[in-house]
């Protein structure tokens, strides 16, 4: 393995970090989101995805979570692995699908759309302006069936989660979070704040692929109207 | 069939939750206390997989329609046949029209019912759990309410007179009646985050179950953890067991039906074979963390499953092959 000298180093080292004793996540040191990262994660996550070693995974913004039977495999032969992978990345298709939502701003959904704005120190059709004007691209699938965390938030926006989770937060709900922004696909606890809502089904366990977004699709938000 | 004769929209068909499913943002789902449904089976003669329910709402009744095999495990519950009292933990012999009741726990907070063949509810995206948060799988993708008439697959195997009583459940018992419950955990990627009080109050002071604890997760309620300085996470896959803490500083663990990815920092994560030890932890009862390491972990499983394989063997009436 004399050739493994010469390869240059990626420029995001991996951190690997256990979650119990048959998890590893994956994480590249990069503080803040990395696009060209993201992408090295799609093609390890698909790289990995027909490794008989590997149970689950969990694509994540920029990190991998890498679950596998500890009383088959090692963690240590998992991490040798995913370093081994990350050294080579698949190509990936170009041409991403662009997915439009359309958004009714404002209104009850919408519990926090002014303080967004007054935390932004715009007014609320501005906030909204610049939300729908931005595209996003799905960073990953996760959190609830069909979620996609959408990147591209425009920074002016970005807001840290809440404290503390709501207990609910309806189906349809458009919401941001940090720096990145979604819309809630089932009536699940979220930590993210409310702009608006859209009838758009995100996961419908009928369809051939239930999952309405995929990693690398771009999206669109669309006014469709502004609630007061 | 089986006909539900009591109301519970947390009345669930679980099997052993879905499989390579969290890429779309499917949580595993399934028994909260899944070798409590896994011994059930057995005691049934059923595939430690087939599905049956996950009583949450108590008193539980149901009445039979053909002549069926029953076995009701996990929380300590009285069950009654007919009125008459049963024993969990066995292999009952139920005659058509006969109603067995499940009364609320005296310990733990899930029964466990199997029937012999198993509950014959469609398989979605490889399994039949119920994903009540998603709404799909098990009975129509909800809890069972009065009335609802659930099919059973076609049995195999007669074997009534069956019991068991793990040991592992008697200790368990023993620590519930003084409301304590220990899991193992293992240090999870910020845990070095946290300051060295936070860390010391984790692993040393108990936490209590609040009234917030479903099949997501469970809140509890003790010292406060904080992390150093503030932490913004990117969003990353999380494992059922992980123990999260959002910054008002009070710990939330994952669970069946947990988000597979989350941004709050992660303090440590519960072993995969102590999470049946929280699924029957009931709100008020004081949560202890006892740290251990990967390698810990492991011998633990090892252990977990060796203890289960042995069960097993017990209850298996497979001819030798």
């Amino acid at each position: 393995m004399r050739d493994i000298d010469i390869i240059e180093t990626p420029a995001a080292e991996l951190l690997f970090s256990p979650s119990g004793c048959g998890a590893v996540l994956v994480d590249s040191s990069q503080p803040v989101f990395s696009p060209s990262v993201q992408r090295k994660f799609f093609s390890l996550a698909r790289a990995l995805e027909t490794d008989q070693q590997i149970s689950e995974l969990v694509l994540g913004v920029n990190n991998l979570l890498v679950m596998f039977d500890p009383l088959v495999s090692s963690p240590s032969t998992i991490e040798q692995l995913i370093q081994s992978l990350w050294l080579y990345p698949d190509a990936l298709p170009s041409t991403p699908r662009v997915m439009e939502i359309p958004v009714s701003y404002g209104g009850e959904a919408a519990q926090d759309l002014a303080m967004l704005a007054e935390h932004a120190g715009v007014s609320i059709d501005q906030w909204i302006e610049c939300h729908s004007n931005a595209t996003y691209e799905v960073a990953c699938v996760g959190s609830m069936p069909g979620f996609a965390y959408l990147s591209g938030l425009p920074a002016e926006l970005a807001k840290p989660r809440r404290a503390s989770p709501r207990a609910q937060l309806a189906k349809g709900t458009v919401i941001i979070g940090g720096a990145q922004a979604g819309v809630m696909p089932c009536t699940a606890p979220s930590g993210w704040h409310a702009i608006g809502r859209t009838d758009v089904d995100l996961f419908d366990i009928q369809r051939q692929q239930p999952c309405l977004l995929l990693p690398g699709d771009q999206v669109r938000f669309l006014v469709r109207e502004v609630a007061s | 069939m089986i006909e539900v004769l009591s109301g519970g929209a947390l009345n669930l068909v679980q099997d052993l939750g879905r499989s390579g499913c969290m890429a779309m943002g499917v949580s595993r789902s399934g028994a909260m206390d899944a070798p409590a449904l896994m011994i059930a089976n057995w005691l049934v003669g059923n595939q430690e997989n087939a599905a049956g329910l996950e009583v949450n709402i108590f008193p539980f009744r149901f009445k039979a329609e053909r002549e069926l095999l029953v076995s009701c495990t996990g929380a300590h519950c009285a069950l009654s046949v007919d009125g008459h009292p049963v024993p969990s933990w066995t292999c009952l012999e139920i005659r058509p029209g006969q109603q067995v009741v499940v009364e609320r726990p005296r310990l733990g907070v899930r029964a466990y019912l199997a029937f012999s063949g198993g509950v014959d509810a469609p398989v979605q995206l490889g399994s039949r759990a119920t994903d009540l948060k998603a709404g799909f799988g098990g009975h129509e993708g909800r809890g069972l309410n009065r009335g609802d008439r659930l099919r059973l697959l076609p049995q195999c195997l007669s074997l009534p007179g069956r019991a068991i009583l793990p040991l592992e459940r008697v200790q368990y018992a023993e620590a519930m009646r003084g409301q304590q419950v220990t899991v193992r955990a293992i240090a999870a990627a910020q845990a070095d985050d946290f300051s060295s009080t936070s860390l010391d109050a984790f692993y040393s002071t108990p936490y209590e179950v609040t009234p917030q604890a479903n099949r997501v997760g469970y809140r509890l309620q003790g010292q406060p953890l904080q992390t150093i300085r503030p932490i913004e996470l990117l969003s990353h896959g999380i494992a059922p067991g992980t123990v999260q803490v959002p910054p008002a500083g009070q710990p939330i663990v994952q669970l069946a039906e947990a988000n597979t990815c989350g941004g709050y920092p992660k303090i440590a994560t519960v072993l995969d074979c102590d999470l049946w030890r929280l699924a029957q932890a009931g709100v008020g009862c004081r949560v202890h963390f006892k740290p251990v390491t990967v390698a810990e972990g492991i011998e633990a499983l090892a252990q977990h499953r060796a203890a289960l394989a042995n069960i097993h063997r017990h209850l298996d009436v497979s001819p030798p092959a």
